[in-house]
């Protein structure tokens, strides 16, 4: 059995879950500068107030298992996104101390609004950033990053960051119209109408851009026949953009998320498709970075085991939490 | 600032700084977890308010500092990576999974279930939620078994082989996890969150007793702690010991720089007080009591103690780090020890709450748990340096290929940030502690009959 491509899948499936859900987390924050209502901002905190932890944890299990099963990975991805990585967990210390902090105090309510706003803002920012480095390629050396301390900054990179804000705000605003009513729902889906059409503009100029600028990636994407498989993805990234749209349009209130992951869904396998087999585009392939195999069995014994049980447990949390917040109730003892 | 440092020091400081931060949560809520778990159970078993009340007052306290204790270990989880990635490519294959399965078995767990104890009392049955409050209770303690077997291996590495690209690969995986130092480092480190917690809690209950020693919650809160104080510091001192002869067996450096013996002797004293010099490999200033250290170590006051001279010099720890780190733990814990024997006496006597000299030394000692952890910490870290994986692989060949500017900048992101927003986060928990636990409401638990709305167990009061 291949168990470093199985691995590879598996931290796939860790990181778009944490893509999934903390993105609607993220989105929410995002979206504050646009409900400047408290009461509004109460009920968008108190739909993910239970959850976010969670949805953060999936972030922890893809930098702990790529640590684990990709050694290699790890130890020159983190120094070459540097910047971005700790830009990230600065950010996602804002974010996350705000969930607390923002219902201890009335005076500085303000403070931890903006705490979770720009913690958010620079947590999407940077994973976004740290992409858009990713396709750019990585430089190594011997076993270890050899490139510069900035080659993660470039304008297509900081595009991609604005993408993924961007993209968030949309899971955001769709979370929000499957869980508020009133006039804080026609507002989400306002706002989910705006963010989808910029998203998909923001994807269409990346299918269209790396192609364009990188001669890899072109042949990955335009050899004929073997890539013709592959036009599946386009195909469906119109299908899906339509059905969103469509579904915000008939005010369909628990469509439009679920689409809005479909687009994250394509977005990531066109992702893939463009990185693999490297892990480290262009210098380190999933089979070069794989941990010698006992590692990759041993964890993988606890991952299948353990992973439905996850799953069954984190959906009894949003089963518990499932329908409507209550902008009446909430917040008082 | 930092011309005089290079970049190793500054990649050391910053994990320092980092991990001793995150330490004082996981230590607070791994303790307060099972506090909250036996209250509830408490409640459940008795109906008696108290338990419910107190419960209501510490889950407050408990939602802010696991939110930090998050926040400040995700920090963590890519540290190795930023500022350590050599550490991380020889190691990973052997650390790697075994904090795969903290995540698995551990944060999972607990995120899982925080929502449902923080926020779904009116949403499931009391019987569910008190579930919740376990199952949280429970990640707490499995996270601490995964990753102190992490640091425990890479204190006493063992069922391990190098493969051709310079990786640790595993061997036996039960020698990995079950390696010699970690059943006593788990004891330990478990036990010094429990009381840690304990000291806390008493301190609450002491600091309200003294406004007004009939405060029943005071009263039960102040009494739980101190049997606690009681029972588990003697304890901790028996683990402490053994946790010590461990150490001396598998890394005798470390104990000769705690004791501050720079040479290999018979008869060894203890020192009381004294200034390691590493200079002239002497104690300056030394009150020592001949003898006494082998009795502790060997447990014959004629049995010979390896000293520093056993060891290159290039192989020595900072001695006087160590060996100041070591007094005040122990310090603390006799202190803690003192405090439990002191409160059981005047319970004996049934004044418990009546002795103003007890109850302010007890708010004294609130927050000298979190002192000893770091403390406690400081010296199993700094004690085995230079290692990074004991006598394998050098912290100094550890670290990653990083300009010092980088890891200068992040190190004062991280000072800046972690006072500011840490230190914004203690303040909202004294404020809670600050609040008389008696005056805590309580709703209604669900009658088996979900409301739509998501309640907050617990508000804002400024």
């Amino acid at each position: 059995m291949d168990y470093a491509l199985i691995w590879a899948i598996l931290i796939s499936v860790a990181v778009f879950a944490y893509v999934a859900l903390d993105g609607f987390d993220l989105g929410i924050a995002l979206l504050f500068p646009w409900f400047k209502k408290e009461e509004d901002r109460d009920v968008m905190m108190n739909t993910v107030a239970p959850v976010w932890d969670g949805n953060e944890t999936w972030l922890v299990l893809g930098g702990g298992g790529l640590l684990a099963v990709f050694p290699l990975a790890y130890s020159v991805l983190m120094p070459a996104l540097y910047m971005p990585v700790i830009a990230m967990l600065l950010g996602l210390i804002f974010r996350g101390v705000a969930f607390e902090y923002r219902f201890k105090t009335k005076r500085a309510k303000g403070v931890w609004d903006l705490s979770f706003i720009v913690g958010s803002l620079v947590a999407a920012l940077s994973q976004g950033i740290m992409l858009g480095a990713m396709l750019q390629g990585i430089e190594v050396t011997d076993r270890a990053y050899s490139g510069g301390w900035f080659d993660w900054l470039t304008p297509f990179s900081f595009f991609c960051g604005v993408a993924v804000v961007i993209g968030y705000m949309m899971l955001g605003a769709t979370w929000l119209v499957m869980k508020t009513k009133g006039d804080l729902q026609r507002q989400s889906y306002r706002a989910g109408w705006y963010s989808a059409i910029l998203l998909v503009a923001c994807i269409a100029f990346v299918s269209l851009y790396l192609p364009y600028v990188d001669s890899y990636i072109a042949e990955r994407w335009f050899t004929y026949p073997a890539s013709v498989g592959l036009w599946v993805l386009p195909v469906l990234l119109v299908v899906i953009t339509l059905g969103l749209l469509r579904s915000l349009q008939k005010r369909q209130e628990g469509r439009p998320y679920l689409w809005g992951l479909g687009l994250f869904l394509l977005s990531f396998a066109g992702f893939a498709v463009s990185i693999f087999p490297y892990l480290v585009p262009r210098s380190i392939t999933l089979w070069q970075a794989a941990a010698p195999e006992n590692s990759l069995k041993f964890l993988l014994v606890g991952a299948v085991v353990l992973l439905p049980i996850i799953f069954a447990y984190t959906g009894y949390t949003y089963w518990v939490f499932r329908g409507k917040v209550d902008p009446n109730s909430g917040y008082h003892d | 600032m930092f011309e005089s440092f290079d970049a190793l020091f500054l990649a050391r400081f910053q994990f320092a700084f980092t991990i001793a931060f995150h330490i004082i949560f996981p230590a607070f809520t791994i303790g307060v977890a099972s506090y909250l778990a036996v209250l509830e159970g408490l409640y459940l078993k008795t109906r008696n308010p108290v338990y419910q009340k107190l419960f209501r007052y510490w889950v407050k306290i408990f939602a802010v500092a696991f939110g930090m204790g998050v926040v400040s270990g995700i920090v963590m989880s890519y540290q190795f990576g930023t500022n350590w990635s050599v550490f991380s490519d020889k190691a990973g294959p052997v650390i790697g999974p075994l904090m795969g399965y903290e995540v698995l078995t551990a944060f999972f767990l607990e995120a899982g279930f925080l929502g449902v104890m923080l926020f779904g009392m009116n949403k499931v049955g009391e019987k569910l939620h008190f579930f919740a409050t376990l199952m949280v209770a429970i990640g707490t303690a499995i996270s601490a078994f995964w990753i102190l077997s992490v640091n425990s291996w890479m204190q006493t590495p063992a069922g391990y082989a190098m493969n051709d690209v310079g990786q640790f690969v595993v061997t036996d995986w039960f020698e990995v996890v079950f390696n010699p130092s970690f059943p006593y480092r788990l004891a330990h480190m478990l036990l010094a969150a429990y009381l840690t917690v304990a000291f806390v809690v008493g301190a609450v209950g002491a600091w309200h007793l003294l406004k007004d020693k009939t405060n029943a919650a005071a009263r039960k809160m102040f009494s739980m702690a101190m049997w606690m104080a009681l029972i588990v510091a003697p304890l901790q001192v028996f683990v402490g010991d053994l946790h010590g002869l461990n150490t001396q067996e598998h890394q005798p450096a470390k104990v000769a720089a705690m004791e501050g013996h720079f040479d290999t002797e018979t008869r060894a004293p203890l020192y009381l007080f004294g200034l390691p010099n590493e200079e002239t490999a002497e104690v300056d200033y030394a009150l020592k009591v001949p003898g006494l250290a082998s009795i502790i170590l060997k447990h014959d006051i004629n049995a010979e103690v390896t000293g520093l001279d056993q060891f290159p010099r290039e192989d020595w720890p900072p001695v006087a780090t160590v060996f100041w780190s070591f007094r005040i733990m122990v310090g603390i814990g006799l202190l803690m020890v003192l405090a439990g024997l002191w409160s059981g006496l005047q319970r004996l006597r049934g004044k418990l709450y009546d002795n103003s000299l007890l109850l302010r030394f007890s708010v004294f000692m609130g927050p000298m748990g979190f002192v000893a952890v770091i403390a406690g910490w400081i010296v199993t870290e700094v004690g085995r340096q230079p290692w990074v994986i004991y006598g394998l692989l050098r912290t100094a060949d550890a670290a990653s290929p990083i300009d010092k500017a980088g890891v200068a900048g992040s190190l004062i992101a991280f000072i800046v940030v972690y006072f500011l927003v840490f230190g914004a986060g203690t303040f909202y928990i004294l404020r809670k502690m600050a609040a008389d636990p008696e005056k805590v409401t309580i709703p209604e638990y669900a009658k088996h009959k979900p409301t739509m709305a998501a309640e907050r167990i617990y508000d804002e009061e400024a």
